[in-house]
């Protein structure tokens, strides 16, 4: 009898569902070489010229767009999801352990429309945070957030968090305390603990997290789009501007390359910087 | 002792940063009139009734349900299918379908979205249930299959082992052994990929039609015509259910653990 009884059963599902996505990513390939026929949704020939049309600068800001727009959403991801993240896995209060991880899970599970919907009431010209700030008399005219790149990347952020949250907690949840109370009982004042001792135990989820982010950032769509509103565009946007509105099918494929393309290369290219900072901040 | 309160407190600016939006749609959800006004200058309840009348809300919440019920059940019969051959087997190619299965992660949904579009025109499918259920198999099945592999690790295979020496069939020890001490990693990762399911909008915009789409690109169709609270009223809801839900998950499975935090 075969040693591996579930074997082939249980392989034929997962490769299906595999070729059917390559297929998918294959189709966009296809017609990133095709030619674009104005006013039908057939396409023509093979051709190079989509390629050729990404150099425009439009294009290109929209994928250096997207970079600095992921970059600044993990960073400051980064920064306000680790003080939640040590709460969460260093409080000995039952209840405000449950409160924390429902707040901070909830947006994960909300979806991206609900989550982008409600930032526009608050940032609206008119919405929640003006008229606080109006009210307070911290400043006397409507501050801009719609349509601005701030905007966007307040909302991204808050998007982002608990992911991120979830990720540094495990990294901290892995730290062994000894290390701290040795460090503090040697005399290191709290800060020195958490920069010298924490922050450089938890280096590999801190790295995982930002990538992590940086990957799920560069894929937004709605926040952008609504948010943004035509006046931030990233690649996503571009795309779907191609797509549905020129309904240049060809060209919003060469651009979904160009998305993938840098995503993966930009994925490469971190993890390459995050093995270099690994290999300096470890504890030898 | 400054220390400690100063930790709190900001932790509770970061919390309030995090909720502020949920609150604001859950007031703006009560606004009397059309025009949104903070604070609200009264209460009623017609935005509300305007979400659950409106058609188009009523059959995109019916669609994505259908869709969210089909494609996680799949998901999680191929995803925990899938996890026992990466934790238990090895074979050819095992990496290079580990990594292709895992890849909607990485892979913007917009792209993979747009093409199962092109997919489903090739294959006269474009637009129908069969090619969104396909695409939301595709996205979700790298979190159940997360969720069961890491049940799967927490196993002691003892118990497998010994009801083999005892003389169960391969078949009897997995559905005898395996499958009840994994069930919370597979109910866990079927309720993450029904809700990410019933939320995901970037890819659903590409592969729905008026005809097929669901709750969220019917709403997103709604905020680009419209700009009363009718949305916000819907929002409420789905963020109240989910809130719900997930707090019936932390009682019965462990969120900690449905999310892996405690996995050492």
């Amino acid at each position: 009898m075969s040693k591996r009884p579930f074997l082939i059963p249980f392989l034929v599902p997962a490769i299906l569902v595999a070729v059917i996505f390559l297929a998918a990513l294959a189709e966009i390939l296809q017609y990133s070489f095709r030619e674009f026929i104005p006013g039908s949704l057939d396409v023509g020939g093979f051709t190079l010229d989509n390629f050729a049309r990404i150099y425009r600068p439009v294009y290109f800001k929209a994928v250096v767009n997207t970079f600095v727009l992921s970059l600044a959403t993990a960073f400051f991801t980064l920064i306000l999801s680790y003080p939640i993240a040590f709460a969460l896995v260093r409080t000995k209060v039952e209840w405000v352990r449950t409160l924390l991880i429902l707040l901070s899970i909830t947006p994960l599970f909300t979806g991206e429309i609900v989550r982008t919907y409600a930032w526009m009431l608050v940032l609206g010209t008119n919405g929640f945070l003006n008229t606080m700030l109006l009210d307070i008399g911290i400043i006397s005219e409507p501050v801009t957030f719609m349509y601005t790149r701030a905007g966007v990347v307040i909302a991204l952020v808050q998007f982002a968090m608990p992911v991120m949250i979830i990720i540094l907690a495990t990294a901290i949840s892995h730290i062994n305390t000894d290390y701290e109370k040795a460090a503090a009982n040697l005399g290191a004042r709290p800060w020195t603990v958490i920069t010298r001792v924490v922050i450089p135990l938890t280096m590999p989820g801190i790295i995982s997290g930002f990538i992590v982010i940086f990957a799920w950032t560069m894929s937004a769509f709605a926040t952008p789009q609504l948010i943004g509103g035509g006046k931030v565009l990233m690649i996503s946007n571009a795309i779907y501007l191609q797509g549905f509105s020129a309904l240049n099918f060809p060209f919003a494929a060469t651009l979904s390359v160009i998305a993938l393309i840098s995503a993966f290369a930009s994925l490469a290219l971190m993890k390459l910087i995050a093995n270099r900072l690994e290999r300096q901040t470890a504890i030898h | 002792m400054w220390r400690q309160t100063l930790f709190w407190v900001i932790v509770s600016c970061i919390l309030f940063y995090m909720t502020i939006p949920a609150i604001v749609v859950v007031m703006t959800s009560f606004n009397p009139g059309e025009i949104l006004s903070f604070p609200p200058n009264g209460f009623s309840l017609r935005w509300y009734e305007k979400a659950l009348t409106y058609p188009d809300f009523r059959i995109a919440f019916r669609t994505g349900l259908i869709v969210a019920l089909i494609s996680s059940t799949l998901a999680l019969v191929i995803g925990t299918s899938f996890a026992f051959l990466v934790v238990r087997y090895v074979f050819p190619g095992k990496n290079l379908l580990e990594g292709i299965l895992s890849s909607p992660l990485i892979i913007p949904h917009f792209t993979t979205g747009f093409g199962f579009l092109l997919l489903g025109a090739h294959l006269n499918l474009n637009q129908t249930l069969t090619i969104i259920i396909m695409t939301h198999v595709v996205l979700v099945l790298p979190f159940v299959a997360r969720a069961v592999y890491v049940s799967l690790l927490n196993i002691d295979p003892n118990f497998e082992r010994s009801a083999a020496n005892l003389g169960a069939s391969p078949f009897m020890v997995l559905s005898r052994i395996t499958v009840p001490l994994i069930i919370p990693g597979m109910a866990g990762g079927w309720l993450v990929a029904a809700i990410l399911s019933l939320t995901e909008f970037s890819a659903s915009l590409y592969v729905t039609a008026s005809r097929t789409q669901t709750l969220p690109v019917a709403m997103y169709n709604y905020i680009r015509e419209y700009t009363d609270p009718t949305v916000a009223a819907v929002s409420a809801l789905l963020i109240i259910a989910t809130m719900l839900i997930l707090m019936l998950a932390n009682h019965f499975l462990g969120l900690r653990k449905i999310l892996a935090i405690d996995s050492h």
